[in-house]
């Protein structure tokens, strides 16, 4: 008995050997990078929806905060290394990528219920080149104004659905209360190139500035540049939080969140954060409107989706079509929805989402985000003609080296450090060097 | 009794050093408190102390999000691994320095340890194109053979300044009374020279554990310990206080108990020559 | 002592380790020696392997490249003010009697099993952050304005991060120095009623110059290349960039390989000399 115990006992375990070479044969491990951001743990969280679908494909999650993951992905496409099979990437990376063939075109093989023409035109254009396109989004977004509606009513002011830079700044005076921790206005002064410099050049370009001049000269040195950083600095002054110029996207969140902003100008996808009664105390009164602009033809709302792409070094692009497929399609948006309710769907990418009923219900936010998309136009951005496309960055591979040294001259402006004339000066001088040695 | 001490006196010194003391480990404690918090509570104005409702649920929030357990192992294995290796092949060295000193010792030890300024990532594309041309990029292997190069110049400046000090009139001793090499090393150097080695390394655990440029650039998956693990925590959107101090207090948990339990070997050794 | 046999032996002991830090600092120094004289830019696809000493005359020329090394030296230095001085103070405060010394020491020395980018992550949010940080309350609880250290104060910032990382190993060394004077010496100074100042200052601290020495020498070669306290705080803005992290900006930032490349050279030549000269006094000290 004994012996054939352990016969049986043998047998059954070679048998699960077997099985599980077996499977491990067929299956393929799909590694992808992506931030911490709220929907994308989401997606981590998800996870096993796609594992029920797809039982031969593993997933590992390489989830890192938005620095480090830029640090790693860049490094490791730049020399091939081929760590990951998906990356999250920008709106900004993915045309510079692609035109170096480091990114595997997506206009065939995703699976047959992605729908490719349901994508938003603003957002599939900016990520494709020569009409493929090289990666799908996963969450769009403009920006606009958000703001608290009973601060409003307080200081007796109606916001407009198409506010002024003036208005905003007088609203944002009559909304500061010191005294009870109430900043009117919350604005982007952490320095970065997707930071304060993005915030910055969009805003800048409502106020007729622009980077560069037709032959790729900086214009930092311009009058209009001057206006765009001497309102800024003096608004904030006026209004804004004590910490601005350590203020990033996520410290602007909790703050408004907190009930600690009269008003905040960021990226739409915001909106559903602040609206969310589990995790912010002013949910029930926020209101929206269009980002600011000076009347000279052009708002200060910006263009971005974070997207999901394939290195050419991937050695399992078809697995990685299918992950893409899953994450970007029609079918992930209901999955959010039956678990965590429509407002949480990952908003603009798709035109179907802004048709259905169910997440318009659900999502006061979502016609603002739609026209604030729709009017961003990266091809034509500025008042005065550039040769660059991007509206809150200059599409060429030098923009984030030079962006984040000019947001830091910015930043340190904001923290007093130096003047408005001295931090453009600065700049003018750091991107004229930056363009000499890139050979502009 | 040589010198007087009062009673007195003894509470002052232990006030003052007990306040001393808490204050510069505050910050830990105070990660250690927020980490049991709810998010809420983390940034409640005016800071609660100890009486919060203690919750475990940012422990197991950041369980479920990322592999835990694979970056303990991994960094377990790399401090370990880069640590023994350079061990080994620093022990020798050290002690041929030591005891054999000739005209050029001096010079070879001050190179080597200049070997440490070399900034990380001056080298970091060479490094990347050299570990994917060996197709060892994400590998433990290639996290101890770096980590090892790193550190080798610190183990044997410390192995070496500690060997100094054993006594040669012992050696001396021992080949009067006829003992040969072999003996000579396993009898009389080994004892004396052990703690100098384990507190040795001990202090190249701890560096090898926090080394957070290359662990985070050259690891993806497989070979990434904590240093990339506490990553994805910093600064996503949202309140995260409560979870980033639980994160931070598992990763820096195994090194800190470690550290504590073998303060006294680390103490001992730890004096790269600076006493006579 | 030494016979030529011994020597042999010792060679062949040394050897090993001699060879794998040739091949640490000569394989990849060599590699970015060749990229710093190439015009490499990844994100362009331009790889020129000879542009002369372009890179370097633009990372001497460029404006921020003084300021970097201005920056660098006054972190360190201000790291290194702090350490040794509260390093001094901590070690004789330890050395006093008193009750539960072991767990005043373990309390001391836990800094320094913290991770650098933990610590940075701690102090930024925790404490330095304006809205929910400690500091922050502290400051409203004795009715003063918040401020907003890291962007008002932020080289001290860092500096006090990191100092308070490497408070502990001063001490510790400086401790087991302390330790190592004999009380005799003490005594007789006691007896002779010097006063405690200037037993302090004529007998302590020379005892204890070879530590401090020593310490200096080992913290300058950790301190010169900081950089996840600067990359998580403040990525290099309010100035606190230091050359360390130019250069990262070049590499990583810009994607200008052969620009950084040129600057970590430069970088290794300046911390060489820093280190040589160090090692100078230190060696001098060492010596006997």
């Amino acid at each position: 008995m004994t012996k054939h115990f352990l016969l049986g006992t043998a047998g059954g375990l070679a048998l699960t050997v077997g099985l599980a070479s077996a499977a491990a044969a067929q299956s393929t491990t799909l590694t992808i990078a992506t931030v911490n951001n709220g929907d994308m743990v989401r997606m981590q969280g998800l996870t096993d929806d796609f594992s029920e679908q797809n039982p031969d494909i593993q997933l590992e999650w390489v989830t890192l905060e938005e620095n480090v993951l830029r640090q790693n992905v860049t490094t490791d496409i730049s020399t091939g290394g081929g760590q990951y099979d998906v990356i999250t990437i920008g709106t900004y990376e993915v045309p510079i990528w692609a035109q170096n063939d480091w990114l595997v075109s997506l206009s065939d093989g995703m699976s047959e219920d992605w729908n490719e023409s349901d994508l938003l035109p603003a957002v599939a254009s900016g990520l494709s080149v020569d009409g493929e396109l090289y990666a799908a989004p996963f969450y769009g977004e403009s920006s606009m104004v958000m703001y608290r509606t009973d601060l409003m009513e307080e200081a007796g002011l109606e916001m407009p659905d198409a506010p002024t830079w003036e208005f905003i700044r007088e609203a944002a005076a009559a909304m500061t209360d010191r005294e009870n921790d109430i900043n009117g206005i919350c604005l982007r002064g952490k320095a970065g190139w997707g930071e304060n410099a993005a915030f910055l050049t969009a805003m800048a370009n409502s106020f007729g500035a622009r980077w560069f001049d037709e032959d790729w000269n900086a214009q930092f040195d311009s009058e209009a540049w001057s206006n765009t950083l001497n309102f800024y600095l003096d608004m904030m002054e006026e209004s804004g939080p004590a910490s601005a110029a350590n203020n990033g996207f996520n410290e602007n969140l909790t703050l408004f969140q907190q009930g600690k902003c009269g008003m905040w100008i960021d990226a739409t996808v915001a909106a559903s954060f602040v609206t969310n009664p589990d995790d912010s105390q002013v949910a029930d009164k926020v209101g929206f409107a269009l980002a600011p602009d000076n009347g000279l033809g052009k708002r200060s709302n910006w263009l971005w989706a974070w997207s999901l792409a394939i290195p050419s070094s991937s050695d399992n692009v078809d697995a990685a079509k299918t992950f893409i497929s899953w994450a970007t399609g029609q079918g992930y948006s209901e999955l959010v929805a039956e678990n965590e309710g429509w407002a949480n769907v990952p908003p603009g990418t798709r035109a179907s989402l802004y048709e259905n009923p169910e997440y318009l219900a659900a999502a006061p936010f979502a016609q603002m985000t739609l026209d604030s998309i729709n009017s961003a136009d990266p091809t034509n951005p500025t008042v005065d003609p550039v040769p660059y496309t991007g509206v809150q960055f200059v599409a060429i591979p030098e923009f984030q080296g030079i962006g984040t040294q000019v947001g830091q001259q910015f930043s340190a402006a904001l923290a007093g450090q130096q003047s408005a004339e001295e931090a453009l000066a600065a700049a003018q001088q750091l991107t004229t060097e930056e363009m000499e040695a890139a050979g502009y | 009794m040589a010198r007087a001490i009062t009673t007195r006196k003894k509470i002052m010194w232990t006030a003052l050093s007990w306040g001393i003391g808490l204050l510069i480990f505050f910050p830990i404690l105070w990660t250690f408190l927020t980490s049991f918090k709810s998010e809420a509570t983390a940034i409640a104005d005016p800071p609660v102390w100890f009486l919060f409702d203690w919750t475990t649920v940012n422990y197991t929030d950041v369980l479920e999000r990322s592999n835990y357990p694979l970056a303990l192992t991994n960094s377990i294995i790399i401090a370990l691994g880069s640590t023994l290796l350079g061990i080994i092949i620093a022990v020798p060295a050290a002690w041929a320095m030591a005891f054999v000193p000739g005209k050029r010792t001096k010079d070879v030890l001050l190179w080597m340890l200049s070997t440490k300024m070399l900034p990380a990532v001056g080298v970091l594309y060479p490094l990347v194109l050299i570990a994917k041309y060996f197709g060892i990029l994400d590998s433990r292997i290639l996290m101890v053979v770096i980590l090892m190069l790193i550190n080798l110049p610190i183990i044997v400046w410390m192995l070496y300044t500690y060997f100094r000090e054993i006594p040669v009139d012992i050696l001396e001793a021992a080949r009067m009374d006829g003992a040969n090499l072999k003996s000579e090393i396993l009898y009389v150097l080994t004892p004396m020279a052990l703690p100098g080695i384990a507190s040795t390394i001990l202090l190249n655990i701890i560096l090898a554990w926090n080394e957070a440029f290359w662990t985070i650039l050259l690891t993806t998956v497989s070979a990434a310990p904590l240093t990339k693990f506490i990553a994805s925590f910093s600064a996503p959107e949202g309140l995260f206080y409560a979870k980033l101090s639980a994160a931070s207090m598992m990763a820096i948990a195994p090194i800190l108990i470690m550290g504590w339990f073998s303060q006294k070997q680390l103490v001992r050794g730890l004096t790269f020559g600076a006493v006579k | 002592m030494a016979t030529e046999h011994s020597k042999a032996a010792a060679r062949i002991m040394i050897a090993p380790a001699v060879f794998v830090l040739l091949v640490w600092m000569l394989v990849p120094l060599c590699m970015t020696l060749y990229f710093s004289f190439a015009d490499y830019r990844p994100l362009r696809a331009t790889f020129e392997p000879w542009i002369g000493f372009d890179n370097y005359v633009s990372f001497f020329t460029s404006s921020s490249f003084i300021s970097s090394v201005v920056t660098t030296l006054q972190m360190v230095g201000g790291i290194l003010c702090i350490t040794i001085v509260g390093g001094v103070l901590l070690a004789l405060l330890l050395d006093q009697p008193m009750f539960g010394q072991g767990i005043v020491r373990i309390l001391v020395i836990a800094p320094f099993f913290v991770m650098p980018t933990v610590s940075a992550l701690v102090w930024k949010n925790m404490f330095f952050n304006v809205d929910n940080g400690l500091f922050s309350y502290l400051y409203a609880a004795l009715g003063l304005q918040p401020y907003d250290f890291l962007s008002q104060a932020p080289l001290l910032s860092i500096i006090v991060i990191v100092a308070w990382q490497w408070l502990p190993f001063a001490t510790l060394i400086l401790l087991t120095a302390v330790q190592s004077l004999s009380s005799e010496q003490l005594e007789a100074a006691e007896m002779d009623g010097a006063p405690g100042l200037s037993r302090f200052w004529y007998i302590i601290l020379p005892h204890l110059s070879r530590a401090i020495t020593v310490v200096i020498l080992i913290q300058t070669i950790f301190l010169l290349s900081i950089f996840a306290e600067i990359f998580v705080t403040t990525n290099g803005a309010f100035g606190t960039r230091t050359l360390t992290y130019l250069v990262y900006q070049r590499v990583l930032e810009s994607q200008n390989i052969g620009l950084g490349s040129a600057g970590g050279i430069i970088a290794v030549i300046l911390a060489n000399i820093v280190a040589l000269f160090l090692m100078r006094i230190v060696g001098k000290n060492l010596d006997n």
